[in-house]
């Protein structure tokens, strides 16, 4: 089998996937939510490895990718302002807004840093009092804590000049908006393993019963993706819908309490646009009102932006599970990591980035073998 | 960025009345804050995403986690230095130098 030497432990993986292939009787779709997953499973073959009938439909989940365009063009916006210093994470600096991304605005005289932690924005701030600090809060479930533990700080502290560029986005709305899609074909969810260390699992036996949808807590390791595949087939195959944790070494049913407290204090939920895909109710965060001052949009007014999306760009429908990135017709040509039109290009965990990184060879190599010899 | 490390915490200390260890990453070493693990010690792991402890992890399934990430790169991809790669992907030159590899150490 190809790939499966690469596996940390190739005996066990030989072992998870003979338990696929005997169990499985119909094809299935399975839509893995984390990008995280995507990157494994395209990097080790696993969909490859998998039977024909399993189908592996990637999701959503890459906080970089459904940060909506008009986002990043505030971000670009604020970023060009002169006595702002704009804090990011290393991931958004070649995400395209209109026109150019925040490797530009640094090129042409924007101060823009790059930070491994938000509280290391938070200590710019405290060293530079006299300039106004901005941070770039995008992120899931994971993400979201460590940001609402650095605008509490900013309070609790009195550091005036920082404040959130805020994009948090959820993980459950973005399960039901897929689940009422009119096109969608998923039938089984591997849920996003280190969202549930934070949220828990609370929020998903709801889902599952109403959609009749199995979901199976899902790390993001090469054996961890297997496994959660083969309780994943076994439940459909068995007619069952329930919530099962196939990550219990780094998820707590209970999750992490003191994070979602934070999060209900500094946080309140909103309806947020998802890049490609459109608004989705209750699926992010934004500062509740007792943060307000805290709020970059609301400190800097930025209106009058003309946000336009490449016409090109497929990343809607890839991020819905509806295209394969290389069935794009950019994909590979116009957009490559080089020149990304879309952010699931250029984000380290985006699908299409995923494709040309692992699979562009296989690809190229298939469709040679596919297109009739002149 | 989403990619969440395990981490060994090597001390503890109290910053601005915050709870702060230094944390391992098969020798990368990083500020991390423990208020959303306040009981973690010293010593112990714990999945780490954006300086800040999440949960708690068993010592084996962190070291294999780790040695996994360091085979495929994504240790570096997670640690290295950001202008550099973007730099590198976009085929153009680096706006950030010394002063950008310091940022990340800070
Ligand atoms: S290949 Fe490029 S243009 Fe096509 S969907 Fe992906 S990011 Fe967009």
């Amino acid at each position: 089998m190809k790939y499966i030497d690469e596996f940390q432990d190739p005996g066990l993986a030989r072992r998870l996937l003979d338990d696929i292939h005997s169990t499985v009787t119909r094809p299935w779709a399975l839509m893995e939510v984390c990008g995280g997953q995507t990157h494994t499973i395209i990097r080790h073959g696993i969909d490859q490895l998998l039977p024909d009938q399993v189908e592996l439909i990637h999701g959503p989940g890459c906080p970089v990718c459904v940060t909506p365009l008009e986002v990043i063009d505030k971000a670009l916006e604020i970023a060009s302002r002169p006595g702002v210093i704009f804090c990011s994470f290393g991931d958004m600096l070649r995400v395209p807004g209109t026109g150019r991304d925040l490797f530009q605005v640094r090129s042409e005289g924007g101060d823009v840093r790059v930070v491994y932690s938000p509280l290391d924005a938070l200590r710019v701030a405290q060293q530079n009092p006299e300039r106004e600090v901005v941070f770039f809060g995008i992120g899931f479930e994971t993400t979201a804590p460590p940001n609402a533990m650095t605008v509490y700080q900013a309070r609790k502290l009195g550091i005036p000049n920082f404040s959130l560029l805020v994009s948090h986005v959820r993980v459950p709305p973005a399960i039901e908006a897929i689940m009422q899609s009119p096109n969608c074909r998923v039938q089984a969810f591997l849920a996003a393993g280190h969202v549930c260390s934070v949220m828990g699992i609370g929020e998903y036996p709801e889902l599952a019963e109403r959609f009749r949808v199995p979901i199976v807590v899902t790390g993001f390791e090469p054996l961890d993706i297997l496994e959660g595949v083969r309780r994943t087939v076994l439940q459909l195959e068995r007619g069952e819908h329930t919530v099962d944790n196939a990550y219990p070494r780094a998820v707590r049913p209970e999750g992490n309490r003191a994070a979602q407290a934070m999060l209900e204090d500094v946080f309140e939920v909103t309806d947020r646009a998802w890049r490609g895909i459109g608004v989705i109710p209750a699926s992010g965060w934004r500062l509740s009102s007792r943060y307000r001052d805290y709020d970059a949009e609301h400190r800097f007014s930025v209106t009058g932006i003309d946000t336009r999306e490449p016409a090109e760009c497929r990343s809607g429908e890839v991020l819905q599970g509806l295209l394969k990135p290389h069935e794009c017709e950019a994909f590979g040509t116009t957009c490559t990591p080089r020149n990304p039109l879309g952010a699931t290009m250029v984000s380290s965990e985006g699908a299409c980035a995923a494709y040309y990184l692992y699979r562009r060879l296989d690809i190229t190599t298939a469709s040679l073998e596919a297109s009739p010899v002149v | 960025m989403c990619l969440a490390v395990p981490g060994r915490v090597l001390d503890i200390e109290e910053r601005d009345g915050t709870r702060m260890a230094t944390v391992d990453f098969g020798g990368v070493v990083k500020e991390v804050c423990l208020e959303y693990l306040p009981d973690l010690q010293v010593g112990e792991y714990a999945i780490v995403h954006v300086g800040f402890a999440l949960q708690r992890l068993d010592e084996e399934s962190a070291k294999q986690t780790l040695e996994l990430f360091a085979t495929l790169g994504m240790l570096q991809e997670e640690f290295g230095d950001p202008w550099e790669l973007a730099a590198e992907a976009s085929g153009s030159p680096s706006p950030g130098g010394i002063e950008a590899s310091q940022e990340v150490q800070q």
